[in-house]
């Protein structure tokens, strides 16, 4: 235990001073920082707008803080659906060079000469990783929240400081998933560059193309068209979605934008009306509901980062250190 | 401590029938091996006889097929904690993190092995004085040269002061001089520090001169230990030693009186080159009979032969 805490240490003044480190987290701020501005800015004009699909989205009083993750969008991207793309990079980097780096720069072996436990590398790296995806992800959560209150003026709820922290957790957990899938790459490839190379086509997959493969999955299963019923789209809907759930990006979308709108009640419920719309804007869902709306979604991606993180541990903890 | 225990002389390292195999393929066969306290014992061989398989073996960082191996009395597979609490690894392919200084990188194994933390930079400052480096010591390691790194990897086993160090390959693509300079501290250490040493190297002449006793790797089996000069004999003239004396002139009367003298076995004739096979070193009986003749000597040497030929029998195989 003593040996992963030092291991620990050292890893997490190694992120710190890295520059991989320092451009990750300029690149989250200035994203943030934008999508916060135009947040407050439509959240400031909604009171007098008659544009009425803004007024849908923002009504004044309830929920404000969370709003402002959400409201402001940019080509229809909003901050939540940038960290959905975006933290899988994070974790991306900070776990896929852990061990054979160590391995190729001739490390390992003088590490493990030392009277540490094996698994002290690994854990000390792991755990080092997830701190920083933390320290990163809650520092902008948390300026962003600042600043808001600074451009709103009333504090948030105590149930908004209670979702926006689950959410922190989520981002964590969802970044730490990532970690650890390409912490299991660099325990089983020897060069860094191949396992960043698997990495990161297995994110730009998941995240940006698994979508329209389950879109057309999802036709052909269940087709629709002109004659179709409600039954058949819903069915095509359900199909679609659930395909959709074997990518951990849109499971973290679910997760938060649940929790992040809790006038959004359910996945598969979307408005079809104004009406409809109307009845769902002002029954917000209290935070139990929505935990338990997310909670399979959370579990499986805390399931999987334990799954990925065993895989790594034990392939680590068995592989024969040799000279060369 | 346990290795408290052990006094000079006793063995510190025991292996006993140790078998490796790697994919069907035995790196090491059968090899027996001890290491006595306060001796710079060198393993030698070619490159891929199982030497550092032998190593990693004894640090417990990979498991014999068969065979057991101890270090003061520890099991090194099942209490290598405790091995490697005693005993200092420099390894082949030795390596430092590069953007980090040679303080921090030392600061970190001390760490590693739990030095408390007001001890560590006199600490380090010592080792580093040891290998010389303590002017570079707030440089990065990125910046330094590998004889540089290779006196940083002898501070940095240093420092958790170990009973035993087992250097691989230690003088491997160093330049002669540096080489030498590495190999003169670690025999001061054993000296000074009582550091029992175990060098695995190919580079059987650089070593050889620093150890009290060697041992002879080839292809996973020992084919020789002890000191090296009687290796040698064992290995090759069956425990015989051999002379060459060269003469000014050879006459019939002198080489009957070499023939006549206790122990000689065979005089091999070359002119006025002399090889002579005896059972023991007659060197001054041998002279003693060419004075008496009243023939100039002109050189006579017994042949550490075996040296020269162990090199061209087992080291340029490959």
């Amino acid at each position: 235990m003593r040996g992963a805490l030092t291991v620990y240490r050292k890893e997490l003044a190694d992120y710190f001073s890295s520059k991989i480190f320092l451009i990750l987290l300029a690149v989250i701020y200035i994203v943030g920082l934008s999508f916060v501005f135009i947040s407050i800015q439509d959240i400031k004009s909604a009171p007098t707008s008659t544009n009425q699909s803004l007024l849908i989205k923002v009504f004044i009083d309830e929920f404000i803080y969370l709003k402002l993750f959400t409201v402001g969008e940019i080509l229809n991207f909003n901050f939540v659906s940038f960290l959905g793309i975006f933290i899988p990079l994070i974790g991306i980097m900070f776990g896929f060079n852990a061990v054979n780096s160590e391995k190729t720069s001739g490390n390992l072996s003088r590490l493990l000469s030392q009277p540490i436990y094996r698994d002290s590398l690994i854990n000390g790296k792991f755990f080092a990783g997830t701190t920083t995806i933390a320290i990163m992800i809650s520092s902008i959560i948390f300026v962003i929240v600042g600043i808001g209150i600074r451009a709103i003026g009333v504090p948030p709820t105590s149930e908004e400081i209670l979702r926006i922290f689950i959410f922190i957790i989520i981002c964590i957990v969802y970044g730490t998933f990532w970690m650890g899938l390409s912490m299991l790459f660099s325990v089983i490839m020897k060069s860094t560059i191949a396992s960043i190379l698997t990495a990161i086509p297995i994110w730009i997959f998941l995240v940006f193309f698994w979508g329209m493969i389950a879109k057309a999955l999802s036709d052909v299963f269940a087709p629709t068209g002109d004659t179709s019923t409600t039954a058949d789209i819903l069915r095509n809907q359900t199909i679609w979605v659930n395909i959709q759930r074997v990518s951990p990006q849109y499971l973290f979308m679910e997760a938060t934008l649940i929790l992040i709108n809790p006038t959004l009640q359910h996945v598969l419920l979307r408005p079809v009306s104004t009406n409809a719309l109307n009845k769902m804007l002002f029954n917000p869902l209290s935070i139990n509901q929505s935990l338990i709306q997310i909670w399979p979604q959370l579990v499986i991606i805390i399931a999987f980062t334990i799954i990925f993180f065993a895989i790594s541990y034990v392939i680590f903890m068995k592989q024969e250190i040799r000279s060369t | 401590m346990n290795n408290q225990d052990i006094k000079k002389n006793e063995p510190i390292i025991i292996a006993q029938n140790l078998t490796k195999n790697y994919n069907g393929k035995t790196v090491v066969n059968d090899l027996n091996l001890s290491v006595k306290k306060g001796e710079i014992f060198g393993l030698l061989g070619p490159n891929g006889a199982g030497k550092s398989t032998v190593i990693l073996m004894m640090l417990g960082l990979t498991e014999p097929t068969s065979g057991s191996i101890t270090i003061a009395g520890f099991n090194s597979t099942r209490e290598p904690i405790k091995v490697k609490r005693i005993t200092g690894y420099l390894p082949e392919k030795l390596g430092f993190y590069e953007d980090m200084t040679a303080r921090q990188n030392l600061k970190y194994t001390a760490e590693l092995n739990f030095i408390p933390q007001k001890e560590i930079d006199s600490k380090t400052n010592e080792v580093l004085q040891i290998v010389g480096l303590e002017k570079n010591k707030n440089q990065p390691v990125s910046q330094f040269s590998k004889g540089m790194k290779q006196r940083l990897g002898i501070a940095d086993v240093l420092i958790k002061d170990p009973r035993l160090v087992i250097l691989d390959e230690p003088t491997e693509g160093l330049d002669i001089k540096i080489a030498n300079q590495i190999l003169e501290n670690i025999s001061i250490l054993n000296r000074q520090k009582e550091i029992t040493f175990m060098i695995c190297s190919h580079q059987l002449n650089l070593v050889q001169k620093i150890c009290t006793r060697i041992g002879i790797m080839s292809k996973g089996k020992m084919i020789g230990e002890g000191r090296i000069d009687h290796i040698g004999r064992g290995l090759f003239a069956e425990g015989k030693y051999r002379i060459d004396v060269e003469l000014s002139e050879v006459s019939k009367a002198v080489l009957n009186k070499i023939r006549n003298i206790d122990k000689v076995i065979s005089i091999n004739q070359n002119e006025n080159l002399l090889e002579i096979i005896c059972d023991e070193d007659v060197r001054p009986q041998i002279s003693k009979v060419i004075l008496q003749s009243n023939i100039l000597l002109t050189r006579m040497n017994i042949r550490d032969s075996s040296l020269e030929e162990i090199y061209l029998k087992y080291f340029k195989e490959e």
